[in-house]
């Protein structure tokens, strides 16, 4: 057991799966030499070889590609797009066919890739750099999308996801790569995916999040009875675990860093509409972005939600 | 001051087998008359599963389909040329290479009747699914090549893709990608010189599209598309290369869409019967079966045998066809994923 940030925890599920199974490989820009822009597969070209840990050149839509025709042979890609904002140029690869592989080919062939990447913002990095787009993925029937929320989750999740027989994209919120520190096993242990986890318990209100709000959201909730919820895996989400806890506690707040309109929060408010109203005692609020492009970090602060508004929700909510 | 001449390419095309059927010997590949019967036999039966396939829409017992008339040569020449245990990266109109492969031809029905279980290739065969998605699956054959380096397999992969692919972004990343890497995979590009609407001077301003591969690092040919031996020799010699070793190759066969871009197309509206009709002068398989009467090959009611087989063949897989039930509701939840998720049981149970 060790106390390390989110960025140790990655490399060491990494390195421990790239260990354990030689179907493992490793494919992105500045994967190998440079070991990644944040240093998550450090050391792996030089422990494992250029032939398991590729440097691509800037392609994304080719490295996503790329890792499904891998896949589809049988090994076990992990590919690395360097920041979410760059995803979109595979979004055709995720969509029409790591999404449907599996479909298409009436399970002739599978796709069992990861797709890792940096998202959500807070970094004072340039344009495109600090996107939460993770609702555009979860529209995709066929793939998991997963947001660990620290170093732990970030390990358990990691390896459920390589060892997972279809694609998923698994979602890195920049922002926590090294601002949190935790406990976390050398040994290796799974998070299984589709699960949340209730981090704090309380009775007045639900409060749901995942990724980098989760740290923001349990400053927030100090004051109050709030029960929190990371929901750790965005498609498909624990919608078993929210219903319990909004059948506990009658009221509801999500937060998220994306914008609000078709953001994944709707989703959220519209299961609980559809099959836990009778528990609510007050309408359901989303905590969200506005609905602008990412601003740059100037701006970034009146973008994100604040702990003020999210405090403001909770005593708005606590209203009724 | 400088000013040198850094880089010169010249671009090869490949032709043996000329419209009166007669052939350059010395670049004539080594074939047995059985390994041109069957050629032939191939190409016939290609032509005959258009034809049908074509009523059968007529006759809505099919849905939307893209004929491969004129594209014989092309498939034919090229899908021999594979090894069994290689891979095969189809787009949608090369059902003669899959034919050749011999893929269940009822599957192939199958298929285009509106079905995905006929895009379940048997598992002793490795053929993707077609990609309807044009040029996307250009990057997945780069992906499968490099794996099978990875696992030191002797496999070569091979995908098929149109003119117009040459003009999506996946075309240039894959082939970046298989350039660097110096990848065991073979790009063929049927240039049939229609995408839809559109001729390929609207698609490139590029003299040829062989040439577009030098850009990449690696050889690019322009071989004659209706000259079956052509094709073949140029398919087998990219391929012995990738599996030797030696890197990609990018073939362009030039060729001609005889027919509709598909079944839901009339393109009368966009191109002369004149052209069409300079084309049909040289059909591939007319060329094959004059070099087979020059030697003597079609006696004895051959041709009538083999268009006779054909039929019979395309009938049995028709009938067999119609024979398979319809898919369940459920076909269309089981294969989303390994192991469905709560909300997706709820709906397969109709929830």
């Amino acid at each position: 057991m060790a106390r390390i940030n989110m960025v140790q925890a990655l490399n060491m599920a990494l390195g421990s799966e790239m260990k354990r199974d030689d179907r493992v490989v490793i494919l992105g820009e500045d994967v190998g030499r440079d070991g990644g822009v944040f240093r998550v597969t450090e050391g792996f070209q030089e422990q494992f070889g250029s032939e398991r840990v590729i440097d691509t050149p800037i392609s994304e839509s080719a490295i996503v590609g790329m890792a499904i025709g891998m896949a589809a042979y049988g090994l076990l890609p992990v590919a690395e797009i360097q920041f979410l904002g760059f995803s979109y140029a595979a979004f055709d690869q995720l969509f029409v066919h790591a999404a449907r592989l599996r479909s298409r080919s009436r399970s002739r062939y599978n796709c069992p890739m990861v797709v890792r990447t940096p998202y959500g913002g807070g970094i004072k990095a340039p344009e495109l750099h600090e996107e939460s787009s993770e609702a555009f993925f979860c529209h995709m029937p066929g793939i998991k999308v997963v947001v660990p929320s620290g170093p732990y989750t970030a390990k358990g999740l990691l390896l459920a996801a390589i060892r997972d027989p279809d694609p998923v994209l698994f979602l890195e919120p920049t922002r926590l790569y090294r601002l949190i520190k935790e406990e976390v096993p050398d040994g290796e242990y799974t998070i299984p995916l589709g699960k949340a986890r209730v981090v704090r318990e309380g009775g007045d209100l639900t409060v749901i999040a995942w990724g980098s709000m989760l740290e923001r959201v349990m400053k927030a909730v100090e004051r109050y009875n709030a029960e929190v919820i990371d929901l750790l895996t965005l498609n498909p989400f624990d919608a078993v675990a929210v219903l319990a806890s909004v059948k506990k506690t009658g009221r509801v707040v999500i937060v998220h860093e994306a914008p609000r309109t078709c953001g994944f929060g709707a989703e959220i408010a519209a299961t609980v509409a559809e099959q836990g109203i009778m528990d609510l005692r007050a309408p359901i609020l989303r905590v969200t972005a506005p609905d602008v492009p990412v601003p740059l970090s100037k701006l970034f602060d009146y973008y994100i939600p604040s702990i003020e508004q999210i405090t403001a929700a909770i005593d708005e909510v606590l209203r009724y | 001051m400088p000013n040198d001449i850094l880089a010169t390419f010249t671009v090869r095309r490949l032709t043996i087998l000329n419209e009166n059927g007669n052939v350059d010997d010395a670049l004539m590949p080594v074939l047995s008359e059985t390994e041109i019967r069957r050629m032939y036999e191939l190409m016939i039966l290609t032509r005959t599963f258009d034809e049908r396939a074509q009523a059968l829409q007529r006759e809505g017992r099919l849905g939307t389909y893209p004929s491969t008339l004129g594209q014989e040569a092309a498939q034919i020449g090229s899908a021999l040329a594979l090894h069994h245990s290689d891979w095969v990266f189809p787009s949608f109109r090369e059902m003669g290479v899959q034919l050749t492969l011999g893929y269940p031809i009822h599957r192939l029905l199958q298929y285009w009747s509106g079905d995905e279980r006929g895009q379940v290739s048997p598992e002793n065969f490795n053929i993707f699914p077609m990609c309807l998605s044009v040029g996307t699956h250009i990057p997945h054959a780069v992906g499968a090549a490099m794996a099978a380096r990875y696992r030191r397999d002797p496999v070569v992969v091979v995908a098929y893709f149109g003119d117009g692919a040459t003009s999506k972004g996946d075309f240039h990343e894959g082939f970046n990608l298989a350039g660097v890497f110096r990848l065991p995979v073979v790009f063929i590009c049927q240039n049939n010189q229609w995408a839809i609407s559109v001729p390929l001077k609207g698609q490139t301003a590029s003299a040829s599209l062989a040439q577009k591969a030098i850009g990449f690092g690696f050889e690019g040919v322009q071989v004659d598309g209706n000259d079956v031996f052509a094709v073949h020799r140029a398919a087998t010699e990219a391929i012995e290369k990738a599996r030797s070793g030696g890197g990609a190759t990018f073939i362009e066969c030039l060729t001609y869409r005889m027919a509709d871009h598909t079944t839901a197309d009339d393109a009368s509206r966009y191109r002369s019967p004149d052209d069409v009709a300079i084309w049909r002068a040289k059909d591939p398989i007319m060329r094959l079966e004059r070099f087979m009467d020059l030697r003597g090959m079609l006696k004895d009611g051959y041709v009538e045998q083999t268009k006779t087989f054909a039929t019979s063949t395309i009938d049995e897989a028709v009938r067999t066809m119609e024979a398979i039930p319809p898919p369940l509701t459920a076909e269309m939840f089981d294969h989303t994923c390994a192991v469905l998720n709560p909300r997706q049981v709820r709906q397969r149970e109709g929830g």
